[in-house]
């Protein structure tokens, strides 16, 4: 178990430092050298020159990288071309406030997927499975920046419910969860439907499987059998798959927060990339990168630490 | 009639009566008549071995008898009486309630019979639900006692591990210590040691012999091993296609064996086989597609000594000996006078 | 004479198997009537894609500022947008965008990932395993962010945009080709033709590719609106193709702005994005069903 642990840990390693190279090659391929593209049309000779020193742009390529790359392991991310301040600084002012709205999205998604996709296995072939079906197939597909437009324009625009802009004032819990409410229900609305089916064709598999028979064979309440014996069995694919959500939540969290102005990494970074501010867009992007390639290793450790059957591989 | 109050009485003879029992599958292609008036009786304190080859409808009946068959099968006719009480009038709740506690199954595949992500322990105690006044270390107690009774070692650490962490024949050893756990008054074991080999099999076997004594219950062996079914049980029931083709005393079954087709089984069995031949004997022909039962006897097509009139004429239940029927026109001749 | 027991009955489910794809295909459809309403909203697109400059009502570049703001009406059925020009002409023109970016990025991709997936299968363990950890690492960007880093890097343009969906795009492909290729390669009837001797590029072209490339195409087909929706995100945030292009996104950003005064133009940008990835999803499950056997069973 601890070697498979390590293993992962240690790919996800080597898939960051993969990333970065992959960055770092785009970053040189492109015509023109770093430091033009860093500070932009605005740069003057002596600017570039000085941004060539202070990154290192005049030594050697495997140097630099190699430097970069302690750099960022040491939290150095550069620093922002306009606002000067370190990018580190600011992808960690950001990167919470996105995950809280990562968070509320999937979370109110898991709460009512799960219900619902148990509810269409158990009653199969009702309509409401059958509206479930159709509106869960319908809910994946479309984009969710559309949802969280039209959202917008419904419930805040026209209706006046909520909220246009902004995550609410600090220390004011209440202000910031009616703020997050859009947003997050538009990062979430594409995971109800896809959770919902999973749990619901899980579901169905598991209460096929002969130890709920003999479950029942035994006496044992319905109720008892789907929550205890069924539904904890059925939710593990859900939880594999968590980890692999967070690329396209991380993604809706781009567009939700561009939409309704909420600070966060999706907004700093197209902020960023409106302006060219390279090493923002950089240091972000890699942070994301980051946060994905150990969100899978961990939703897979979770899934071994309740699923015995799982541990026993080991 | 309702079920709750109809008092139980303590002296019934038979622990189950299954009587004219039909049972229907609903399939895209038609109706599949998998039992056909069917009819068993399992007298307190006995065990009575069910034997027949895959597909004879042996599983549908237990399946019935506990009223878990699956959605698209239908009781069509017959009765069902578990200690006196009507069983397919009772409300599913109260069948619930006497399932684990009065009636309890053992199934074939240990492998996947038992809950894979539920420790030994915790499955053990949520059979014993229904028991309020016990507290929950007194149940593990009797849990880890049962699991010493059939032959676990070290039970109290066992109890904390998971079905895939023990072999297939520890497995089926646990099924049966969770089916007897609340002392029923019938164990159905369908085809317990099917899926074990020769060595565990001959292990369970002497486990629900030693178990009988305290059991003070009835046990429905259900095989198709005719060996297991020799050295364990007091009767036994013959089916074949959905029918009752012979019941009976088991010296009666097996030294008088009064149908065609349980005398070609004990003919196929090579334990019986006395002389080297080059050939395993068989009995010809194959199961009858049960979407369209042929009149007359079921099992006439296959069977060497059949006249005409089998073939026409279903046969009726023909007293072969003193509590041994067979459902044969063959032996007519012998019940009268 | 096999004879179905009656536990063996109870096991069966399914009708008898369909007698060819595409009879089946037809028969299917009929019967599922959200598949055909997926398969009528995609003609629809393609249909406004191939037809688009005759069928537009208006010129979707011509700016007409008296006219802006026009609500809807039987004049402008989507109104105008903040310049006078006619939104519905400019989603028309914005399908053309929509499925010719797709379609040929995606084709490039299937290009590209049928030659990288070819040498990982085909060629030495270092190469299979370098272009492993490179795609999982193009795996590990969530999508919208690749797209801005590259857009940063390259300016906004339509080849920057393609770009993105082609490197997007690219691994899945290529993982697909690879596993096809290594599944094969090993297969005792490709051994035994190539110790005929045949060579491996033979072996390839005539033994291997016609087999896996029909659910490869269905595969990357199912892309087409993924990527429109990527282009149209990207478009949308101001990173994608840039204006005068017609683009679904560049209508529901330029929408956005004057979402208050004039919210039929978000509406009319978003319209068209429903009907596409409404319209392949539900073509593609019904499709599902009958091209994987194991979903056919009724359980």
């Amino acid at each position: 178990m601890l070697t498979y642990t390590l293993q992962r840990i240690a790919l996800s390693i080597l898939i960051c430092l993969t990333s970065m190279g992959l960055l770092f090659a785009a970053l040189h391929a492109i015509p023109g050298d770093p430091a033009s593209i860093m500070l932009g049309s605005r740069a003057t000779p002596e600017m570039r020159q000085r941004l060539n020193h202070e990154l290192g742009l005049d030594k050697p390529i495997l140097v630099q990288f190699v430097t970069q790359v302690g750099n960022i392991a040491q939290g150095d991310f550069g620093t922002d071309i306009f606002s000067k301040r370190s990018v580190g600084t600011e992808i960690m002012e950001s990167l919470p406030k996105t995950l809280a709205l990562i968070g509320a999205g999937l979370g109110w998604a898991v709460l009512i997927a799960i219900p619902l996709g148990c509810y269409s296995a158990l009653k199969r072939g009702t309509w409401i499975d059958r509206l479930t079906g159709i509106l869960s197939v319908g809910t994946i597909s479309i984009p969710s920046f559309v949802v969280a437009i039209y959202a917008l324009l419904l419930f805040s625009v026209q209706l006046g419910l909520f909220p246009v802009i902004g995550a609410g004032d600090d220390g004011d819990i209440r202000d910031q969860l009616w703020h997050l409410v859009l947003p997050s229900f538009a990062v979430g609305l594409g995971w109800v439907g896809y959770l919902a089916r999973i749990v619901r064709a899980s579901m169905l598999e598991v209460m096929n499987e002969n130890h709920i028979r003999t479950a029942r064979a035994f006496g044992l309440p319905e109720g008892k059998i789907v929550l205890h014996y069924a539904l904890r069995i059925a939710i593990l694919p859900t939880v594999t798959l968590l980890g692999l959500a967070i690329g396209g939540l991380l993604s809706s969290a781009v567009f939700a927060e561009n939409i309704f102005s909420r600070p966060g990494i999706g907004k700093l970074i197209v902020d960023a990339a409106d302006v060219r501010n390279y090493p923002v867009v950089q240091g972000a992007v890699l942070s994301t990168v980051a946060l994905f390639a150990f969100a899978m290793p961990i939703s897979d450790l979770l899934v071994a630490w309740l699923d015995p059957r799982v541990r026993a591989n080991f | 009639m309702a079920a709750a109050a109809e008092p139980v009485p303590a002296t019934t003879a038979n622990v189950l009566e299954v009587r004219d029992l039909s049972v229907q599958f609903r399939t895209p292609r038609g109706p599949v008549l998998a039992l056909r008036k069917v009819s068993v009786d399992v007298p307190r304190g006995s065990i009575v071995g069910l034997v027949g080859e895959s597909g004879s409808g042996k599983s549908t009946l237990a399946l019935a008898v506990m009223r878990l068959m699956p959605a698209n099968a239908t009781i069509s006719e017959g009765s069902l009486r578990f200690a006196g009480r009507d069983l397919l009038s009772l409300p599913a709740s109260e069948m619930q309630r006497l399932r684990g506690d009065r009636i309890s199954m053992v199934f074939q595949d240990p492998m996947t019979s038992l809950n894979p992500v539920r420790t030994i322990g915790m499955q053990m105690v949520d059979i014993q639900y229904r028991d309020r006044q016990m507290s929950q270390p007194d149940k593990r107690r009797k849990a880890a006692e049962m699991l010493r009774r059939v032959g676990i070692p070290d039970c109290e650490r066992q109890l904390d591990r998971h079905p895939h962490q023990f072999s297939g024949g520890m497995r089926q050893r646990i099924a049966i210590a969770m089916g007897i756990l609340e002392k029923p008054e019938l164990l159905i074991a369908d085809e317990p040691t099917t899926a074990l080999d020769v060595t565990l099999e001959a292990q369970i076997v002497q486990l629900l012999r030693d178990l009988r004594g305290e059991l003070n219950g009835s046990i429905l062996f259900i095989s198709h091993n005719l060996g297991i079914i020799a050295e364990l049980c007091d009767y036994v029931v013959v089916l074949y296609a959905g029918e009752v083709v012979e019941q009976g005393p088991i010296e009666d079954i097996f030294h008088r064996p009064g149908h065609p087709y349980t005398r070609a089984l004990l003919e196929c069995d090579p334990a019986r086989i006395e002389e080297v031949c080059r050939e395993l004997p068989t009995i010809s022909g194959d199961v009858p597609n049960l979407l369209r039962v042929p009149s007359g006897c079921v099992f006439a097509p296959r069977c060497s000594h059949a006249i005409d009139r089998c073939r026409n004429e279903h046969p009726a239940d023909h007293q072969a000996g003193p509590g041994h029927f067979a459902r044969c026109h063959l032996l007519q001749g012998a019940s009268d006078g | 004479m096999s004879a179905p027991t009656s536990e063996a009955i109870v096991a069966i489910t399914a009708e008898a198997a369909a007698p060819g794809l595409a009879a089946g295909l037809l028969r299917r459809l009929r019967s599922d009537p959200l598949g055909l309403l997926g398969l009528c909203l995609v003609l629809l697109v393609v249909f406004c894609a191939l037809t688009a400059p005759w069928i537009e009502p208006y010129n979707p570049f011509k700016i007409r500022v008296p006219e802006r703001f026009h609500a809807p009406s039987l004049v402008h059925i989507f109104g105008t947008d903040d310049l006078g020009r006619d939104v519905f002409s400019r989603v028309i023109a914005g399908s053309q965008i929509a499925l010719g970016v797709s379609v040929s990025s995606i084709a490039t991709a299937l290009f590209l990932g049928l030659i990288l997936g070819l040498c990982a299968g085909y060629g030495p363990r270092w190469l299979d395993n370098l272009l492993l950890l490179i795609f999982d690492s193009l795996y590990s960007f969530p999508t919208v962010m690749l797209g801005l880093t590259v857009v940063t890097l390259f300016g906004p343009s339509l080849e920057t945009l393609m770009s993105v969906v082609i490197t997007i795009q690219t691994p899945g492909y290529a993982r697909l080709i690879r596993t096809a290729t290594l599944a094969t390669k090993n297969s005792e009837y490709i051994l035994a033709i190539r110790a005929l001797g045949s060579s491996s590029g033979r072996v390839l072209m005539i033994h291997i590719l016609p087999n896996i490339i029909g659910p490869i195409l269905i595969i990357a087909s199912m892309d087409i609106p993924s990527v429109i929706t990527l282009e149209a995100g990207l478009t949308y945030l101001g990173m994608g193709i840039p204006p005068p292009a017609a683009s679904w996104g560049r209508i529901l950003q330029e929408g956005f702005d004057s979402i208050r005064d004039a919210p039929w133009i978000v509406i009319a940008g978003g319209i068209p994005l429903i009907f596409t990835t409404l319209g392949f999803t539900f073509l593609g499950e019904s499709l599902r069903d009958l091209l994987d056997p194991k979903l056919r069973r009724v359980v």
